[in-house]
Formats: C-alpha cells, sequence, structure tokens
C-alpha cells in the first residue's frame, strides 16, 4: 500500500493533538474525518466544533477512501523540494461522504486527457517523513 | 455606511516601481507615504492614525515619525488595503482619527529588506495543504479554476482572452511590467506554468508600493488638494476559508458575494452606475469569477463578456485599466494598485483616462480565496 515517496514535497505535515486522530488513522491505512452527530454530517479539516452546526458532539469515522476528482492544476514550475522533473497533478477531490481536501493524484500521466472532472478516485498513501500522507488514484487503477 | 462623508486626499506610488534593488520594503512604504502626503499637501504632523499590512504599523509610524492615536495591522492578504480603507473611514467617522495613512511596500522581485516566508508545517495550511505542493501562488489559487469553467462550460481561452484585454490597457502605459502586444493563441501558446495557467495567465513578479491619505470629507475641502479628492461611497469586507480546498463552492467565492453586496448596499449604487471596475487579477480567472460573483454579469456569462470586448477601452465596464495584476504590476499584495487605479481614474489622471469616470468599483481578494475586500469610490460626495 505505501510507497517511498520520491516526487513530491519535504513538507512533512507536524500533527497537533486536535488533528493527531487524523494521522493515526492514515498510518493505519485509513482514511478517516470527523462527523457531527448533532447535524449528521462530515466534515474536515480536523476541529473540536462542528463548522456546520457548531456542535461539540462529534467523532471520528474510517471513510470509504472513494472521491472525485473536483479540480486541479498540473504543476510545471520548480516548487522546491519538489522534483522539478516530474509535473505535479495538485488536486481538489471530494470524498464519498461529503467532505473536500486538498491532495495529488498518482498513477496516472500529468495529462488532461487522462484527468477529467468527476474522475472516480480512490485513496492511497505514501510515506513522508513519519507520516503516511493520504492522495488518490484513479478507481479503475486501484481495482 | 461612508455616504461620501470621507475622502482619500491623498493617493500614490513609488516614484517608480518594477525592479527597485534600490530600496528595502520599508523603504518603499517610506517612499510611498512620503509621495503620498505630498500628494494630499500634508505632512507627517497632519497624520494621526496609521494602517499597514505586512509590516507593524508602529514600525511604519515610527520610521516616518509619526505618533498614532489609532492602528490597523489588519492583515489578509492582497485586499489589506481595501479593509484599511473602510476602516479608517468607520474610525475617522467615530472620531477616532482625524488623517490615516495607508501603506504598501514589497520588494516581491528583488527580496530586498523582506522578512524569510517561514511556513508552520503544524498549521491548517501546513498540514493538509502545503504537503501537496498547493504551496506557491500558481499551485494553490488556480486550484478551482477548471471546475468554475468546467461547470460553465468555459474553456481556457476565455482566461487568455483576460490576459488580452488587460495587456491591451498597459500597452502605453509606461509603468507596466508587460506592455508588448498579446494575443489569444500566444497566451495560450506560452510556456505552461500550472495547467490551464499558461505564462501570461500568471501575475507579473514585481517591487513597488502605494500610499492612500484618507480623511473627513469636510477636512477635504479645506485642502489645496480638494478638487481631487475622492469619496468612499460604499464598502465591505469579508472571508471564507483558511485554505482553499475548503471553499463552499469552487466555482464562487463566497467573500466576494458577501463583501460586494454590502458595498453595493452601503453606496445605494446598483451596477449600472459603476463607470469603471477595478478587478484583483492575481491570475486570469479571478476577474471572471469576480464580475459574477459581485453580478455585473450572470453565471456563466463572464467569460464571453470579457472576450466580446466589453472591459476594454470603449467597452461597457472598462476593467483593471492600468493593465492589473497581470501587466500592470503584483508586488505580492496588489489591493493598494487596485485604489490607486481607480483613484487616478476618478481624478482624471490615469494613462488610459475614461472620459467620464464617475464611480469605481474595486474588488480584492486576499490570500487563495481567503478574504475578499470591496470599495465603492466616486468623483463627487453625492
Amino acid at each position: 500500500m505505501s510507497e517511498e515517496r520520491t516526487t513530491m514535497s519535504g513538507f512533512e505535515p507536524t500533527p497537533t493533538p486536535e488533528t493527531a486522530p487524523f494521522w493515526d488513522a492514515t498510518s493505519r491505512g485509513e482514511l478517516a474525518v470527523q462527523f457531527c452527530t448533532a447535524c449528521a454530517r462530515y466534515y474536515f479539516y480536523p476541529r473540536p466544533q462542528c463548522p456546520n452546526c457548531g456542535s461539540v458532539h462529534v467523532e471520528w469515522r474510517a471513510t470509504t477512501g472513494r472521491a472525485r476528482l473536483v479540480s486541479y492544476v498540473i504543476n510545471y514550475r520548480p516548487l522546491p523540494p519538489f522534483d522539478p522533473r516530474t509535473p505535479l497533478i495538485v488536486a481538489l477531490v471530494e470524498l464519498a461522504e461529503g467532505p473536500r481536501m486538498m491532495t495529488n493524484i498518482v498513477g496516472v500521466a500529468p495529462d488532461p486527457d487522462h484527468l477529467p472532472l468527476d474522475l472516480e478516485l480512490s485513496v492511497t498513501f505514501v510515506a513522508q517523513g513519519a507520516v503516511q500522507l493520504p492522495v488518490f488514484e484513479p478507481a479503475a487503477a486501484a481495482a | 455606511m461612508h455616504g461620501g462623508q470621507v475622502a482619500i486626499v491623498g493617493a500614490a506610488e513609488t516614484d517608480t516601481i518594477g525592479k527597485r534593488p534600490d530600496i528595502s520594503v520599508l523603504g518603499l512604504h517610506a517612499e510611498a507615504a512620503r509621495n503620498a502626503l505630498r500628494d494630499a499637501g500634508m505632512s507627517i504632523h497632519d497624520v494621526d492614525g496609521i494602517a499597514t499590512a505586512g509590516l507593524y504599523p508602529q514600525d511604519i509610524s515610527h520610521y516616518l515619525g509619526i505618533t498614532p492615536r489609532w492602528l490597523d495591522g489588519t492583515l489578509v492578504g492582497g485586499c489589506s488595503f481595501m479593509l484599511h480603507v473602510r476602516h479608517a473611514a468607520a474610525a475617522i467617522a467615530a472620531g477616532a482619527a482625524d488623517v490615516v495613512l495607508i501603506t504598501h511596500g514589497e520588494s516581491g522581485r528583488s527580496g530586498i529588506g523582506a522578512d524569510p516566508w517561514v511556513r508552520n508545517p503544524a498549521s491548517i495550511n501546513g498540514q493538509f495543504e502545503l504537503p501537496y505542493g498547493a504551496q506557491a501562488p500558481y499551485s494553490t489559487f488556480t486550484v478551482p479554476a477548471l471546475r468554475f469553467l468546467h461547470d460553465r462550460n468555459m474553456t481556457r481561452e476565455h482566461l487568455a482572452h483576460v490576459a488580452v484585454a488587460q495587456r491591451n490597457w498597459a500597452a502605453n502605459n509606461p509603468r507596466a511590467a508587460r506592455r508588448e502586444p498579446l494575443t489569444v493563441d500566444a497566451v495560450l501558446n506560452a510556456p505552461m506554468v500550472a495547467y490551464p495557467f499558461t505564462r501570461d495567465m500568471c501575475c507579473v513578479v514585481t517591487d513597488g508600493g502605494g500610499a492612500l491619505v484618507v480623511t473627513s470629507a469636510e477636512r477635504a475641502a479645506d485642502l489645496p488638494s480638494a478638487g481631487r479628492a475622492v469619496y468612499l461611497l460604499g464598502s465591505g469586507e469579508s472571508a471564507e476559508g483558511a485554505v482553499v480546498s475548503q471553499m463552499a463552492d469552487p466555482g464562487s467565492f463566497a467573500a466576494f458575494r458577501a463583501a460586494g453586496a454590502e458595498a453595493f448596499a452601503t453606496a445605494g449604487i446598483t451596477h449600472a452606475d459603476v463607470d469603471h471596475l477595478m478587478a484583483y487579477d492575481a491570475f486570469a480567472h479571478l476577474p471572471l469569477y469576480m464580475l459574477e460573483d459581485l453580478g455585473f454579469v450572470g453565471r456563466g456569462e463572464s467569460g464571453d463578456f470579457v472576450a466580446a470586448g466589453n472591459t476594454v477601452k470603449g467597452g461597457r465596464l472598462p476593467m483593471n485599466t492600468n493593465g492589473g495584476g497581470l501587466s500592470y504590476t503584483h508586488s505580492g499584495m496588489y489591493g493598494m494598485f487596485a485604489i490607486q487605479e481607480a483613484v487616478r481614474q476618478l481624478r482624471g489622471e490615469a494613462v488610459e483616462q475614461l472620459p467620464d469616470a464617475r464611480i469605481s468599483f474595486v474588488q480584492g481578494v486576499g490570500m487563495f480565496f481567503a478574504a475578499a475586500g470591496s470599495l465603492v469610490l466616486a468623483r463627487e460626495p453625492r
């Protein structure tokens, strides 16, 4: 599941107490987000109160890891310490559960012809220092 | 709010903009401040309020020799100066300040005296966006654009038309960074920065600064510069996400809608009253979002509106008449330059002067779809 990350960033997320459950989950190979039991909605990014209703009655839930491609750019400019030889797909995806997140698309050529919007995706993980970073690949490739 | 009771009585940029290896960030602030005070016919002894973004306001006031009784260090990105004008107007109306100096200076190209850019890997941004390469403006601010285009049956050509329209405004402007003629094909075939954005769809990176002097309309009338005062009719400010991925709708920015609507409402004007639009353009998609989110055109109409020539010379809504961030200048926080061009147009002192500019709408954006500030400026107090 995990692969050594060679083409991506040297920026390693530093978990905080509020976000640690997210990173603990990715280290187990799970993409988990918070769910508000008061308004029955998932949300992201991690925080102790629901941004939709303000409730603190929230819990962590594993997601299916399925998502769709909302938007993206293919970056060609040097972004140190990324490998400048490899165009990077910086993407906005929407999880099947609703929340959106920034990510990278992997396992596909960095070519718009292979990246139609709404493309079905599934999560995978890459090592980034001490954390496992969730990224996405086309669902067909993962199947 | 405002109703023309507050005026911009001094407005100036640094002596030159573009490449300024001769001067520090602090020096750019000071040069712009001296120029704006001279423009107002005022001195440092008249100023009792100071506002700036990026540096601490007390660093600017002390450097200039000003003793402030009102300070505003609001920093919400490139539209901070729109918020400073709005906050200054409220302070002046409340009696908390009489004369406010707002300064901007940035050594975006040369990096002289600039703070190092430190990124916090424990911030929300540092944990959930930076690790993916959503770091530079061109790989972050641009991310929602494909969705905007896709949902409206628009194409990259519409982005190119924005760049071409603005280059036309810059062509005769000796202060503009990019002036060579441009075609849609040339924009599309230029080196790719971050698909779908080519070089000419991205702003220039420059050094420069600007400053404004704001006071009551009553005091403005007593100044030697009275005939050149520009009045604040209305304003708005808002914010949405800390990170671009959390926009409620990637094809529309809630803060443009909120700040813009408040500016129209407080000014008591309609879209038909607007003669001139400054639409902060760090990238070519932003004026398209603004045209729709501010209600100048309907959903999905922005691209064709620009492509049909409505924003160029002789068009219905002249937009970014200095060439904008794409062609004129972009020091990092461009908002100050958008305000400066609106003031020049309303004073009748612009390089590409419109025949009868009475009301200018100035729309700013902060960070990457994070914050917004709107101003309605006018030649007359109403």
